[in-house]
């Protein structure tokens, strides 16, 4: 039978198993909604800005292992969702993003709402296809889902147009692809593994530096099997928190800019860096040649060769899946007859035991103001350690990341590599749709709530009953910190002017909102909004203006050159 | 160091922008860029002149690589291989210069292609130096026009790039 392109573009989002596309009308895609409309597998989540439907997709995958999927139409609908598609890419999300386009016989005229948006997307996506038959749209969409998912993930754009939405053409969906010049799956070289396993069995001071790439291949188990194998301490990255269960003893806290000095300093001084789906990001390693200018093996294992070398090189490259290279590394360790240095390891530990000492974490609790990463401690007691927690990017992101222990992978959902404000609440929508009844909490700022806001709206229409947790400290934090440390406190455009009320904006939108001025009241403003099961509650916390995130490595500075709070 | 990447790719449309894009996104240097279909009408064969350190050029090597429309990717300067760029040169030919062009012509074993009453059209092919040279061979008043296809290169012997 023949379909339209509309409808066989949702006959295969339905064959992908696709429960949830999250999206926005308009001109271009009209037939798609229209096929959406007569259909009930496939669920529609309509959001207010395009940004916040791929954000939404992204949470959802993040949260999961599935691919996220969004839809938006031509022009300012893919201009709008390219900041998500971005966020996406620099984290390696597997999204796939349907646009529409103007019919065929306008493109290049400068039609209305035209863009030219594989053009627009091309640094930002995996791949992306402008569909110019019908026929093509099943085999392009198959296409999409696969290259979102295998390999290194990362976002796909679909663009159509319309009048190859409206055309009919016969429909199969391809039961396999082949893409004759892409080969994701490879096998990882034995005789590296072998190296590697021989070099960590030598090791006197073994680190294990853990990334985003764990949470993504599933790997936290054999990860965490691995670290207790040959314990060692391990620190997981902004992107890898959860790979590695925080509350463990082995576990140091995460590394760089904003890391403990424990993970910084094991970083630097370790004999043996073993570095599994990470990438040296420059928030990671700080300063390169300060960070190279000490002896150490490197053992890296990535399913990117390109990520492998890039800012520092290794002497032990591991190209494949993180999974599978780290269940071979523990077969080839647990069969050799070699005994751990206990000796070597023993001391490797009393020199990390004196780092933690310095307690890197520590902050003046006062009470008279409420001290944000005292609310995010209250945050992980009241939640028991067991909620989703999204967050924007800032200094409340940083305060999440080394204040809330995360024990499972897919916990923690945060831009990490484009650093997005407007992250967190979109992203919230869609791990609390894809997991209906478990707790979601939005940790977020003044400043970045407010870029995308508008979802509260989307969030009362589908009942999602997030916990947005505002450390609201009128100032865009992160930038005021910056301008203190190396601006002579010149605080330039930070100060968060004419705010809105947030518990009544909240309210506006058919919220609770509940204002908490008082550290006392800290906890029981928490307790309460959880209590509220079924209702998104806006906690407003007016929380210190002056508080900074320390310890701090400061930018082109090395990971053993830190300041701590009590320097300043 | 100078570099001669040699690649194959699915021959549609966009490919070439994801190739361009990758060096001006990343800074790398591309010094010339030259691309059309081979004898298998679905694959395009290109060649780029690229400078860069080691690992510049690894991370090159890497990078297009991962582009999914790209099959495969070589570095020719890797081992033996023989490198040709075409130029047409348009050169003011009038009096007792003419005779002069057309013994360089012939020294550089170039070809006049088209001839008016004051010019001269010169084929010649070559490495880029030999062009340069030739260039350099005639007075730079002379010269009315050049345009060069960058350079195309391929494997000595057995070096074969084929899918």
């Amino acid at each position: 039978m023949e379909l339209t392109g509309a409808e066989i573009a949702i006959r295969c989002l339905q064959e992908e198993g696709v429960e949830y596309v999250f999206g926005y009308p308009g001109g271009a895609v009209l037939f798609i909604y229209d096929a959406l409309f007569n259909q009930d597998q496939v669920k529609h989540v309509l959001v207010r800005h395009e940004q916040a439907a791929v954000h939404a997709a992204d949470g959802y995958s993040r949260s999961t292992d599935k691919v996220g999927v969004a839809l938006v139409t031509s022009g300012p609908g893919v201009t709008n969702a390219v900041t998500g598609i971005a966020t996406a890419y620099m984290d390696s999300i597997p999204l796939v993003v349907i646009s529409g386009q103007v019919s065929s016989n306008f493109i290049g005229e400068d039609a209305f709402q035209e863009v030219d948006a594989v053009g627009i997307t091309r640094p930002c996506v995996k791949h992306n296809f402008l569909v110019k038959d019908a026929k093509d749209i099943a085999s392009t969409l198959k296409k999409a889902f696969y290259l979102a998912k295998s390999g290194r993930p990362g976002p796909v754009l679909v663009d159509i147009p319309k009048d190859v939405s409206n055309q009919k053409v016969e429909f199969n969906y391809p039961a396999s692809v082949h893409i004759r010049s892409y080969h994701p799956e490879r096998q990882a070289d034995a005789g590296s593994i072998k190296r590697a396993a021989q070099l960590l069995a030598d090791a006197k001071r073994p680190m294990i530096y853990a990334g985003g790439g764990v949470v993504l291949a599933d790997a936290a188990g054999p990860l965490t099997d691995l670290v207790r194998l040959l314990g060692a301490p391990c620190t997981n990255t902004l992107m890898g928190l959860g790979g590695y269960p925080a509350t463990d003893k082995q576990f140091v806290g995460m590394p760089g800019m904003h890391g403990t000095y424990e993970a910084n300093m094991g970083m630097q001084h370790c004999d043996v860096l073993l570095a599994v789906g990470a990438r040296f990001d420059d928030r990671v390693i700080g300063n390169v040649a300060h960070f190279g200018s000490v002896p150490r093996k490197i053992i890296h294992i990535d399913i990117d060769p390109a990520s492998i070398s890039k800012r520092v090189q290794v002497d032990v490259p591991i190209v494949g899946d993180v999974g599978q290279v780290l269940g071979e590394l523990l077969t080839v360790l647990r069969s050799s007859k070699q005994k751990p240095d206990t000796a070597a390891l023993e001391a490797w530990w009393k020199q990390i035991a004196e780092w933690r000492s310095r307690n890197a974490l520590k902050y003046r609790y006062s009470d008279e103001v409420i001290k944000p990463q005292f609310v995010i401690e209250k945050l992980y007691e009241i939640t028991r350690g067991d909620a989703f927690v999204t967050s924007d990017v800032g200094q409340h992101q940083m305060f999440s990341a080394q204040y809330y222990k995360f024990d499972q992978p897919r916990r923690w959902i945060n831009s990490g590599g484009l650093g997005t404000m407007g992250f967190g609440l979109p992203a919230a929508m869609g791990v609390q749709l894809a997991h209906p009844g478990a707790t979601v909490a939005c940790v977020t700022g003044e400043g970045s709530i407010q870029m995308n806001i508008q979802e509260l709206s989307t969030c009362k229409q589908f009942r999602l009953p997030i916990k947005v947790i505002a450390l609201n400290n009128r100032y865009l934090g992160m930038v005021r910190q910056w301008q203190e440390f190396f601006h002579g406190n010149r605080y330039s455009q930070s100060y968060m002017d004419a705010l809105p009320d947030f518990v009544k904006l909240a309210e506006a939108y058919g919220h609770v909102g509940i204002l908490v001025e008082k550290p006392s009241d800290v906890e029981g403003a928490l307790r309460e909004a959880f209590a509220r099961k079924d209702e998104l509650v806006f906690l407003d916390f007016r929380t210190d203006p002056t508080e900074n995130v320390f310890p701090m490595v400061p930018g082109g500075k090395g990971l053993s050159e830190v300041i701590f709070a009590e320097d300043l | 160091m100078r570099h001669i990447i040699s690649l194959l790719m699915e021959n549609e449309a966009g490919a070439l922008s994801r190739v361009a894009g990758l060096f001006s996104a990343r800074g790398y240097n591309i010094e010339s860029l030259t691309v059309a279909p081979t004898e298998d009408e679905t694959l395009s064969r290109m060649t780029i002149v690229t400078r860069g350190s080691d690992a510049i050029i690894e991370q090159i090597k890497k990078q297009l690589n991962k582009l999914i429309e790209v099959v495969a990717v070589i570095d020719l300067t890797d081992g033996d291989h023989l490198e040709r760029e075409l130029m047409l040169v348009k050169l003011r030919a009038q009096g007792e210069a003419r005779e002069e062009l057309k013994r360089m012509a012939d020294i550089f074993r170039g070809r006049i292609i088209d001839v008016s009453d004051k010019t001269y059209t010169i084929e010649l092919t070559g490495t880029g130096s030999k062009l340069d040279s030739f260039l350099h061979a005639i007075d730079r008043n002379l010269i009315l026009e050049t345009v060069r296809t960058g350079s195309s290169g391929i494997g000595r012997g057995d070096r074969i790039l084929k899918l």
